[in-house]
């Protein structure tokens, strides 16, 4: 096949089941009846199945720790741990 | 085998005391069997059925403050755990009566609802009041003195220490706070009850006062700092606050502005009553207790020119 702009030798790729024509020589796209549909579904699936962002975490002062260094101590939720227990929990 | 001398002589009077004024209290049960909460410290506190009788501290800030704090308690019954009754005096011991509230459990704390009662408290309108000022956190001052004057942690703390500012060390007037609000003064997980229609109430109005806002999220905000707890807990008592229009949530950029030096004070006091309680138990400091040195040390790190 050969590129309607530039009469360059178009050469097809296999872009997760889309067929693509490239020319080799003005590097144009060239998508059958269909393909840019195809493309767009993928890209909708894509952006719905990447990670909703982390939700911000809080502020802290400069000598805040690396959050999350002491959770989850050996698997027991960190609230039962006696010392844990003490400090929110008295005085 | 050798007589000892009977040490329960003087405690189970006061004991017998307290519950009979249990029993015989509004609310109370005159068959209900005591269950002790709480006898550390100089304290007792028994429930008898469905109330609670506590006997305060030997010389702990009894008489006229007390009676307003309770007062205070008993005109905000939607936010404090009302009392039943005045104080009262037996023996050597100031006592008070409260109603019996379900303790926070340690599974899933209500951090929301915690922090809409703080700010709820933080908006009262005071001056109908006439609670003492809340002036400065003395049990910090009072942990690090008791510390052994050998030890690398201790050393980490009293360096720590040494770098507040005086007032709050109690070494200078402590400065008028800038939005005086109603606070707690003392408000940690401890201080939430359940009552029987399942709302919250805070309890223990002793350190109840008129003072800088701030201090009443010392305590989690020094654990969320020192990274004992989690982001997500510090998150949601924050959030909880806000909604409720918690005066001391000022735009993310400014929060720290006002909680730092509570923040550091409050990891300060409880590295101290860490270090001192494995010190006596001779044992070694575990995981947590040694975020909380690290955290003096961090805050001593980067502390800058030395505050005033």
């Amino acid at each position: 096949m050969q590129c309607p702009k530039c009469r360059g030798a178009m050469r097809t790729y296999d872009r997760n089941g889309v067929h693509i024509e490239q020319c080799e020589m003005c590097r144009g796209i060239f998508l059958d009846y269909g393909e840019l549909e195809a493309l767009t579904r993928m890209q909708q699936q894509y952006m719905q199945a990447a990670p909703p962002p982390p939700p911000a975490a809080p502020a802290a002062p400069a000598w805040g720790a690396a959050p999350q260094v002491h959770h989850h101590h050996h698997g027991t939720p960190y609230y039962r741990h006696r010392s844990v227990f003490h400090m929110l929990f008295s005085t | 085998m050798r007589m000892l001398p009977d040490m329960s002589d003087a405690p189970s009077a006061l004991d017998a005391e307290l519950v009979a004024i249990g029993r015989a209290a509004p609310g109370g049960d005159p068959d209900a069997e005591p269950v002790t909460l709480y006898d550390r410290h100089g304290v007792l506190v028994l429930r008898v059925g469905g109330v609670v009788v506590k006997a305060h501290q030997a010389g702990r800030d009894t008489g006229p403050p007390l009676a307003a704090r309770m007062a205070a308690a008993a005109a905000l019954p939607e936010l404090l755990l009302p009392p039943v009754g005045p104080p009262r005096r037996v023996r050597d011991r100031v006592v008070t009566v409260w109603p019996y509230g379900e303790p926070v459990g340690p599974e899933d704390p209500p951090w929301e609802e915690g922090g809409r009662l703080l700010a709820r408290l933080h908006l009262t309108d005071h001056r109908r009041l006439t609670v003492p000022r809340w002036e400065r956190p003395v049990r910090a001052a009072r942990a690090v003195a008791r510390l052994s004057p050998d030890g690398a942690a201790e050393r980490v703390i009293r360096e720590a220490f040494a770098g507040l500012p005086a007032w709050v060390r109690g070494e200078a007037p402590a400065p008028p706070p800038p939005r005086p609000t109603l606070i707690h003064g003392d408000w940690h997980l401890g201080q939430l009850v359940r009552m029987p229609d399942g709302a919250w109430r805070m309890i223990d109005v002793e350190d109840l006062g008129i003072g800088d806002p701030a201090w009443d999220l010392a305590r989690p905000a020094a654990l969320f700092s020192a990274g004992v707890l989690p982001p997500e807990d510090w998150s949601r008592l924050l959030a909880g606050y806000a909604s409720a229009g918690g005066p001391a949530a000022t735009p993310e950029g400014e929060l720290w502005d006002r909680l730092d030096i509570p923040a550091q004070t409050l990891a300060i006091q409880i590295a101290a009553t860490c270090v001192i309680s494995a010190r006596s138990a001779g044992r070694p400091l575990d995981g947590f207790e040694d975020a909380l040195v690290d955290a003096c040390s961090r805050i001593s790190a980067t502390r800058g020119s030395p505050r005033t």
